[in-house]
């Protein structure tokens, strides 16, 4: 008989299906999971510390860089912190805008999650489809704010500014013929909004293309049926929330259950599973790209007809325009002051969460009020999921993890903060 | 929103009495706080009460209260911050409780109520070296291994006190005492009342 031992195997911090920089010490009988170790921490930047020595303002984009494929809603869930203490309410268009943006956002970030899990349980293929449609709403990203990922577009009281009339163009080059330009700009001819139409009319086509390519995908199902399995009555007990929580079939949305922005004036339903295994989360997943889609399409009809600011108007909390800065003294006193000083958020405390595509994200606010909040504290979604590793590990083959991995939806930058 | 708050206070009131030392509403949310010695039986009561049923943690941290500028004062200087969901009542609350003492501050730990908590918990504790009596394996989490003091303390400076950088003559990262100086841009500032009211003057 062969002889049997157990080993520790040392999974990261540096292994390309761990999503980062996660170093995992697995405890192993063979090859079935005995313990999961996960050691966190080593992309850990203080930010919660940082905020405290920085005006409110500029803290907005440290948010970008917490779930890195997911900026907007990060930075929603900040503002939203800000608005509540400030006790303001951004305008109409301004919620609009963040809806569509976070729903662009939301498939932004289960494209990505779907193309790098599919890789790391091996099909390689799907990644390029993805990434594909990435690089059409990053352009969108970029026409809003400038910036392809790191945004900072959300602002205290709105967003920064409305949407852009003309979309960037292609030009032609050594690699471009003018015929090639010429399809690429096809769907940059108008707006910003008119871009957004058009891929809300392709992009239902390309998640059934995805479908096929992996929802019967004999080895996709081997490799995620029936893995990483959660109760109902686990996953609240070990805090899970979005995908996480519905996946196991509770039905929990806090885009229904506790509407913010203008997720009470569109329409749209909301998955759940009903295994709470893997399988069944990717399925969720699925389906809300095909609902974040039908949100984004009644948000673009909106934004259409009704023309209107996208940032408060209290001089206090959102810069005057430029035209007015530079005519009139009262105003130029208010922008030296807002981006010097910065603005003074009263004493309080706050706690405003948003349905971020991981899960219930959070921001909590301290503030003593002066320019800078006293304590910030991030409710990270994944966090809390990745706390679960071990049990959700625990019996399985080491190549699950890799499965369990991909289907938690991990990301560093928001879980070491 | 509103009419939810009220029944939940109201329940909170029933169902708690005088093992709360104090009730607070602001901004729509329910602040309770607990002293330590209840702190356990309280959360346990919240979450096994049928009619509160908050069955989910959703949040639990540190918060060192000793640089506090505002009007309120705290008597101590840290506080676990536990943020609590239901999801059947679909409400929420915020429960404060001050450690003791400021020297060695130590708080009941949650993680028999909920599992979530481990990770908070350590969070916590490396964050601010509160520390969690109950807690089975409380050891640092975000910092790096070896990392000494709790870098979110007021007291920490924020370009702490080692840095780190590679050694080429011993061939290997060492750690020296920092060689920049803090700095503060901004200064931070809390305005008097009434400042901006142009009655003021």
């Amino acid at each position: 008989m062969a002889e049997l031992r157990n080993y520790t195997l040392n999974f990261g911090p540096q292994h390309p299906a761990a999503h980062g920089v996660l170093r995992l010490v697995l405890e192993l009988d063979g090859e079935v999971v005995e313990r999961a170790d996960p050691h966190i921490g080593l992309l850990h930047r203080a930010t919660e510390k940082l905020a405290e020595h920085r005006t409110w303002l500029q803290s907005v984009p440290y948010m970008d860089r917490l779930d890195y494929v997911s900026m907007m809603c990060n930075e929603h869930a900040y503002c939203m912190a800000i608005e509540k203490l400030l006790g303001i309410e951004p305008p109409l268009r301004a919620l609009y805008i963040r809806t569509l943006f976070d729903e662009v956002t939301r498939i932004l970030n289960h494209l990505l999650n779907i193309g790098t899990h599919a890789l790391d349980v091996g099909a390689m293929s799907i990644m390029l489809y993805t990434f594909r449609e990435r690089e059409d709403l990053i352009d969108a990203y970029e026409a809003v704010s400038g910036s392809r990922m790191h945004a900072a577009y959300y602002r205290p009281g709105g967003v920064y500014r409305d949407l852009p009339d003309r979309m960037p163009q292609y030009r032609e080059s050594k690699w471009k013929d003018p015929a090639t330009v010429k399809a690429l700009n096809e769907a940059r001819s108008g707006s910003l909004l008119d871009y957004l139409d058009d891929f809300c009319t392709r992009f239902p086509k390309y998640i059934d293309e995805y479908a096929t390519l992996l929802n019967e995908n004999r080895i996709w199902k081997q490799r995620l049926v029936g893995i990483g399995v959660v109760s109902a009555e686990r996953a609240r007990q070990l805090g899970f929330s979005g995908v996480m929580l519905r996946g196991s079939g509770v039905e929990w949305d806090l885009r229904k259950k506790q509407p913010y922005a203008a997720y009470d004036r569109v329409d749209f339903d909301v998955p759940v599973g009903v295994t709470g295994d893997s399988y069944d989360r990717y399925l969720c997943r699925m389906e809300e790209m095909r609902q974040s889609t039908r949100i984004m399409k009644q948000c673009i009809d909106w934004l259409r007809v009704n023309p209107g600011p996208v940032i408060t108007d209290n001089a206090k909390v959102a810069p005057p325009s430029r035209e007015a800065m530079k005519s009139n003294m009262e105003e130029l006193i208010h922008h030296f002051k807002l981006f010097s000083e910065g603005m003074h958020v009263p004493e309080g405390e706050a706690y405003a969460a948003v349905e971020h595509p991981k899960g219930e994200f959070g921001i909590y606010l301290v503030s003593d009020g002066a320019n800078k909040p006293y304590r910030m504290k991030i409710r990270a979604p994944g966090f809390v999921h990745l706390a679960a590793m071990d049990e959700m590990a625990r019996g399985h083959m080491i190549a699950d993890v890799v499965t369990i991995i991909g289907s938690q939806d991990i990301v560093f930058g928001e879980i070491d903060r | 929103m509103t009419a939810k708050l009220d029944t939940l206070a109201q329940l909170l009131d029933e169902r708690l009495g005088d093992r709360i030392v104090a009730q607070r509403r602001a901004l729509n949310e329910l602040t309770i706080e607990v002293g330590v010695d209840r702190y356990r039986e309280v959360l346990q009561t919240l979450r096994d009460d049928p009619e509160l049923a908050f069955d989910q943690l959703i949040d639990l941290c540190g918060v060192d209260y000793s640089t506090w500028g505002a009007r309120e004062q705290r008597a101590r200087r840290f506080a676990v911050v536990v943020h609590l969901l239901s999801i059947d009542r679909n409400w929420r609350l915020r429960v404060r409780c001050f450690a003791e003492d400021d020297g060695f501050p130590m708080v009941p730990s949650l993680t028999p109520l909920w599992t979530c908590a481990d990770w908070f918990e350590r969070e916590a504790f490396d964050l601010f070296g509160i520390v969690f009596p109950g807690h089975e394996d409380l050891r640092r989490i975000l910092t790096d291994y070896g990392f000494v003091g709790h870098p979110f303390r007021k007291d920490f400076p924020v370009s702490g006190h080692v840095e780190m950088r590679y050694d080429p003559t011993q061939q290997r990262v060492v750690y020296q005492p920092v060689s920049i100086e803090p700095r503060e841009v901004i200064p931070r500032i809390v305005r008097e009342d009434k400042y901006g009211n142009p009655r003021h003057g």
